[in-house]
């Protein structure tokens, strides 16, 4: 613990070193901050669903059902914690699978339920989110996609007088420092070697 | 001044910030020309290592034109020198620098006491690349402070070269040129290098100019693999063959004499590599800093006796190495931050008699405004981007 309390301590600007001014654009983009709330939004409903699934139930007269709802609460907490990450595309991903689920769930609640006006409000919301959801991982999958065809780069050797030329090249000007050294060398007394059998 | 600013995971911005001034004797200031952006700023995009601020500039590989000099450079630097900055800072007089282990210098890294806290010693200073290591200012910006600015430069001989021929000097250059030369290549070696980034490309030639017999290149794009063949190296795609099986037809069923890794804490993830799925799932939960896809299998693949040599950056705890096999095959492993200087003479001379040419990396070459976009293009590897020099 002091360890992280000294280390955040000391992590500051040395006083003479550039500060920001005014800040510019940023590589991060729309459909990143979209993917990043709706990651938000996950962890938000999850924590409502594991923590408060009494409450849920009653409201759409699921009485019986907590178990379900803490599950896809759980559910709702990995996809949140996975949009919020560098896999983003897969959190993003699996909300739109998890929104198909929550759908085909409330739809035969609306027969069964004691409020049915609240599940009619629900899948409503559902529905809404899933299209958003399901956009913004389309989008997302096109930003980030390897459209172009891979360029051919076997016309860059890098060694102007061509491969065969510069193989060893280096050998003429240098030798391998004596920290650097794994191998016996030449000029050291030859490791003996058995006759091949 | 304008710069490139990190504030956060993936949100690097096009900032106004304030302009550098010589804070020491030894400082120099230079007007960048051209700098780049590397793998490792990828690491700090990704936000897998620790201590960086939001607001603090990136970038470690940059050269220009020197506006200011402190008082203390002994003439070794005049206003209008054109430098190439190496992304170490040494200050050329403790022991380590002594011994020319310049990524070691004991005295450049002003945050030094914090970094001993996690690390038992501290290690040098570097540009743009986090408070563990000094929390220095980066070089993608319009200006940069050099500290110790008697060595921590590259002084450009009078020569028609362009800044891209030069740049590389900077980094990755030296970096691919040291992981040969921790290979210690012998003229009947193979080689095997995990990775066909900028890195790796600069470790294939060093290999060949090194006098490998053989070099194998491992990726899974196929325009890094078709620059990798273009070097010289025979390439394997992870995605579609099996590098094990490959390396042991490639090495007459003996295993590669060499193996260097390339591409270090991010091995890519996919469920043809399990092992890199459960890394990621651990990376999530905060119970492992790394994904060492890698070294598993060098550990795995290497002839017994030989050498694992490692410049693919490292930040943490990883999980699930071999140790037993690395031990029992008696393998010997190298590693560290390039000690940059300690190569540019020859490095240097490679490249002025015409026997290597770095710019051959470059894919992108733009305005340093569009930095926050091309960080994007080259995190996705987008329009079969390898190498981008960002112009101020
Ligand atoms: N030691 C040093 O001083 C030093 C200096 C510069 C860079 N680096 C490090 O070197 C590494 C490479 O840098 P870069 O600029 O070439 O980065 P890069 O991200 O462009 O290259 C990494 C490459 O590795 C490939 N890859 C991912 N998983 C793989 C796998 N399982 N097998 C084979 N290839 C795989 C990727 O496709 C990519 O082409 C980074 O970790 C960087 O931090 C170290
Ligand atoms: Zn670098
Ligand atoms: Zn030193």
């Amino acid at each position: 613990m002091t360890l992280v309390t000294d280390m955040t301590q000391s992590i500051a600007r040395e006083p003479g070193d550039p500060e920001v001014v005014e800040t510019g654009h940023s590589s991060l983009t729309g459909l990143d901050k979209a993917a990043r709330a709706l990651g938000w939004f996950s962890l938000g409903l999850g924590l409502a669903e594991v923590f408060a699934a009494g409450k849920i139930a009653d409201t759409l007269g699921v009485e019986g059902k907590e178990g379900l709802i803490r599950t896809y609460g759980v559910r709702e907490l990995g996809a949140g914690m996975m949009s919020l990450s560098l896999n983003k595309e897969t959190g993003i991903g699996s909300r739109v699978a998890g929104d198909a689920l929550d759908m085909a769930t409330l739809l035969p609640v609306l027969m069964s339920s004691r409020k049915k006006g609240n599940v009619l409000i629900a899948l409503a919301v559902v529905a809404g989110i899933a299209a958003l959801d399901t956009y913004v991982f389309t989008a997302l999958k096109k930003e980030n996609a390897r459209s172009e065809p891979p360029r051919d780069f076997s016309d860059r050797s890098g060694f102007p007088g061509g491969v065969q030329a510069a193989r060893g090249a280096a050998l003429k000007n240098f030798e391998t420092p004596r920290d650097f050294q794994v191998t016996t060398r030449e000029d050291q007394p030859p490791v003996p070697r058995l006759p091949a059998i | 001044m304008k710069a490139l600013v990190w504030h956060g995971k993936e949100d690097i911005r096009y900032d106004t910030v304030s302009d550098p001034e010589i804070e020491d004797p030894r400082d120099a200031i230079i007007k960048v020309t051209s700098c780049a952006i590397c793998g490792s700023d990828l690491h700090l995009f990704h936000n897998f290592i620790p201590a960086m601020l939001p607001g603090d500039i990136i970038g470690h590989e940059a050269m220009g034109e020197v506006v200011e000099t402190g008082s203390g450079l002994n003439g070794s630097l005049k206003k209008g020198d054109r430098i190439v900055v190496p992304f170490t800072i040494w200050c050329g007089e403790c022991d380590q620098c002594q011994r020319q282990n310049y990524s070691l210098c004991q005295r450049s890294n002003r945050k030094a006491d914090m970094q001993a806290k996690a690390f038992g010693y501290p290690t040098g200073g570097l540009f743009g690349y986090t408070h563990l290591t000094g929390g220095y200012p980066g070089g993608q910006a319009e200006y940069l402070r050099i500290p110790f600015a008697d060595r921590t430069q590259i002084k450009v001989p009078e020569t028609d070269l362009t800044d891209e021929q030069l740049l590389f000097l900077s980094d990755i250059l030296p970096t691919g040129w040291q992981a040969a030369v921790q290979c210690d290549i012998q003229p009947d070696d193979v080689v095997a290098i995990w990775g066909c980034g900028p890195v790796a490309q600069m470790a294939i030639r060093s290999a060949i100019l090194l006098g490998a017999k053989k070099v194998v290149a491992i990726d899974c794009l196929p325009e890094r693999l078709s620059m990798a063949r273009a070097g010289g190296a025979i390439t394997i795609n992870f995605m579609e063959e099996s590098v094990v099986e490959r390396l042991d037809e490639e090495s007459d069923g003996k295993g590669p004499d060499k193996c260097i890794d390339c591409v270090g804490m991010e091995s890519h993830v996919t469920p043809s590599l399990p092992d890199t799925v459960m890394d990621r799932a651990k990376q999530m939960m905060m119970m492992e800093n790394d994904r060492p896809h890698i070294l598993r299998e060098m550990i795995y693949v290497c002839r017994p006796g030989g050498v694992l040599s490692i410049p693919g950056v490292y930040g943490g705890l990883v999980d699930k190495i071999p140790f037993g096999v690395l031990m029992n095959k008696g393998l010997t492993v190298r590693t560290g931050q390039t000690h940059v200087n300690r190569w540019t003479p020859t490095l240097l001379r490679l490249i002025e008699d015409g026997t290597i040419d770095p710019s051959f990396v470059i894919t992108h070459n733009v305005p340093l405004s569009e930095g926050p976009e091309m960080y994007k293009t080259f995190e996705k590897k987008q329009d079969s981007c390898i190498k981008v020099v960002l112009k101020p």
